[in-house]
């Protein structure tokens, strides 16, 4: 179902340059390849460095943040050696995105239909009024019935769901081959949480784009994703396909994250979080950032931090516990899942 | 939104009102009135005969019956006769200070938009700039050195030592007319008008580039930065509307501290407008000419705030009319 690379970014490291010399390694070095027609999906807790991820790919990074080293290739075409003028014509036209906030992510003085009108002039070469009916389209296409009156509309006079639906038809109105969306729904109502997605997932169909969808809900990922990325400290610790984030899931990190999902079959709420908090991105431990928090913790572990190596196909895991020589232990495997979604 | 307009102007009915009683309550209040000055100054005259100019000037009558007097003349447009100015009428001794304050205060407000907002931007753009560094310094002197201070020094500098301005009038001789009169005006207005627009040029720097910071870090900045907007539709387009909408408000107020600070600085430059009549009358106790003065620019600073009302609400459609 998925197709050729569309985007792959290598060695990515964002730090931030923060007071009293510290440096908060925000993005440390991370690797993934987006392919065509795909949803990748990266998860973790608040602070691993999942937006800061995203705002690189657009170099969106503000001061203090910098992008410091790796490539990042839209069909082989290496942004980062692209001038600031050349990537605004990647942005909102070769990829998109949208934000967790509808509310505040819309300029509230210009209209629905001047925000989006403007995005298409940008990138197309449409007349005014040719660029307004594409937008009254656009409009009706992610559920706007009335969408010519919703074009003359300030934000403000929008609920948040729908809000979050003109971003939609913002963000896909120059056909991006990537869009990417950073908690779309988290700040929403739960009810229309999947409204949201589903119009998301619907879009992408259409225009056959690749979507890097950002969340700290399993639940969305199970459901959405094609592949998920786990983050932690900056760093992957887990990649793999959706099936074997359930079924096969390595990391310990990841094992803790889903025991700190809900679950049906129990009448406990949650089967607990998992103890401690993500470490400062100014100062990470010297081993495996996770050490502390790890119920597997060994010595080797707080002496170095151990690689993102391939364990099987399709399935990469950055812990000593699958490295050779490290202890494998199929227990610790977390065979069975039932997630509420 | 036009009813939303009307609506502020009704509002502005019962406003003009509360301040006639209060400019004619603090009137009352003072202690003294326009003879006791003169009682004081001159022990020979018979206080029987100030007893009879009162009772000619109404200023026995019971305080309604004064206030009723007062206002229902003042609403023609009349204010009674000065009691310094040989009984000149107060309207007409307003009349020609009035236009000479107005130009005086529109020059100066146009000189700290055209300064202040531009340094602002600048300084919100490149935080931590020299310029931005230069603007801060200037914002703290600006505020700190009082107008009377930093008018003496703008004459002593600018108009004995190097001779470029002149340090008092609004003309150079009462001949000039047509096109030289306006420049000679201008030219006369250059060093007041600096002076009575420098706290406020500091203050709207200040406002403007913390405006515009906050504006460059908010999501809808972020988002027109992700459509691929240019640097220039971002600042001009998406940052500039919403940094402006608070400036605005305080332009409201700016105009009733444009006009107090008239007072002060119209009499370091012996400038003939309202300011220099104020402070001489208050001297006098010429009360008929203080309380026009009083009320005339009571009205000015509640224009002032109705008109930052109908431009706010012009430039931000969160302002709800109902
Ligand atoms: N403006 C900033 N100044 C300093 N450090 C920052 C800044 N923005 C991000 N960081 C650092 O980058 C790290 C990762 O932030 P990021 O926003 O990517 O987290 P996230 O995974 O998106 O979390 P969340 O789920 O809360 O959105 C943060 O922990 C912080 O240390
Ligand atoms: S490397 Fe060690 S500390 Fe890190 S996750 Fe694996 S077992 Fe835990
Ligand atoms: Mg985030």
């Amino acid at each position: 179902m998925t197709g050729n690379p569309l985007l792959e970014v290598t060695g990515l490291k964002t730090y931030f340059y923060l007071e009293d010399n510290l440096v908060a390694r925000a993005v440390d070095g991370v690797d993934f390849t987006i392919n065509e027609g795909e949803t990748l999906a990266i998860v973790g807790e608040s602070g691993s460095g999942k937006s800061i991820t995203s705002l690189s790919i657009m170099q969106l990074v503000n001061r203090p943040g910098k992008i410091i080293e790796g490539t990042i290739s839209l069909e082989d075409d290496d942004l980062l050696k692209k001038s600031s003028k050349q990537m605004t014509k990647i942005r909102g036209n070769e990829i998109a995105m949208i934000f967790q906030e509808p509310m505040t992510a819309l300029n509230p003085v210009y209209t629905i239909g001047n925000q989006i009108i403007e995005t298409i002039k940008k990138h197309k070469n449409l007349s005014k009024p040719a660029a307004r009916e594409r937008a009254i389209e656009l409009l009706k296409l992610v559920g706007f019935p009335r969408a010519k009156e919703v074009m003359d509309e300030y934000p403000h006079q929008l609920s948040g769901g729908m809000r979050q639906r003109a971003m939609i038809a913002m963000a896909i109105s120059c056909d991006p081959k990537l869009l990417i969306a950073d908690e779309p729904s988290t700040a929403l109502d739960v009810t229309i949480q999947a409204q949201v997605l589903d119009l998301l997932m619907e879009m992408k169909e259409r225009l056959n784009m690749s979507i890097l969808l950002i969340t700290h809900d399993l639940g969305v990922v199970a459901e959405y994703a094609d592949r998920v990325l786990v983050m932690y400290g900056g760093q992957i610790v887990e990649e793999t396909e959706v099936e074997s984030i359930f079924e096969d899931t390595k990391h310990p990190y990841t094992i803790g994250l889903l025991n700190s999902l809900p679950s049906l079959d129990k009448d406990v709420e949650r089967l607990g979080a998992i103890k401690g908090s993500v470490p400062p991105a100014h100062s990470f431990p010297k081993g495996c950032r996770f050490a502390d928090r790890c119920p597997h913790a060994m010595d080797q572990c707080r002496e170095s931090n151990p690689e993102l190596l391939s364990i099987a196909p399709n399935h990469k895991v950055r812990c000593y516990l699958y490295e050779q020589g490290g202890r494998s232990n199929g227990n610790r495997t977390r065979t069975t899942s039932k997630t509420k979604i | 939104m036009y009813k939303y307009i009307i609506r502020r102007i009704l509002v502005f009915i019962p406003m003009l009102f509360a301040l006639t009683i209060i400019v004619f309550g603090l009137a009352q209040l003072a202690p003294g009135d326009a003879l006791s000055g003169k009682s004081l100054a001159d022990p020979n005259v018979d206080p029987e005969i100030y007893e009879q100019q009162r009772e000619a000037l109404g200023l026995n009558d019971p305080i309604y019956v004064q206030y009723w007097n007062w206002i229902s003349s003042a609403a023609q447009g009349d204010f009674g006769n000065s009691l310094i100015f040989n009984g000149r009428s107060v309207m007409e001794l307003i009349e020609a200070r009035f236009a000479n304050t107005l130009y005086l205060g529109l020059f100066s407000l146009a000189i700290t938009i055209i300064v202040a907002i531009p340094i602002g931007i600048y300084s919100a753009r490149k935080p931590y700039s020299m310029l931005d560094y230069g603007a801060t310094g200037f914002g703290f002197l600006g505020l700190a050195i009082p107008n009377f201070f930093f008018g003496l020094i703008a004459i002593y500098v600018f108009s004995i030592n190097l001779g470029w301005f002149p340090s008092q009038g609004t003309l150079s001789s009462p001949g000039v007319s047509g096109f030289d009169a306006f420049t000679d005006r201008i030219h006369h207005m250059v060093l007041p008008g600096i002076t009575l627009g420098l706290a406020g040029t500091a203050t709207y720097m200040r406002y403007m580039r913390s405006e515009v910071l906050d504006v460059l870090g908010s999501d809808y900045i972020r988002t027109a930065k992700a459509k691929g907007m240019s640097e220039r539709n971002v600042l001009y387009k998406h940052t500039l509307r919403n940094a402006l909408i608070p400036i605005i408000t305080l332009m409201g107020f700016e105009i009733g501290v444009l006009l107090s600070g008239a007072v002060i600085t119209e009499q370091v430059f012996q400038y003939p407008g309202l300011g220099t009549l104020f402070l001489s009358s208050v001297m006098n106790r010429d009360f008929p000419v203080v309380m026009a003065i009083a009320l005339i620019l009571g009205i000015l600073i509640l224009i002032g705030n109705l008109i930052a009302d109908i431009l706010y609400s012009i430039v931000d459609p969160r302002i709800r009319y109902d």
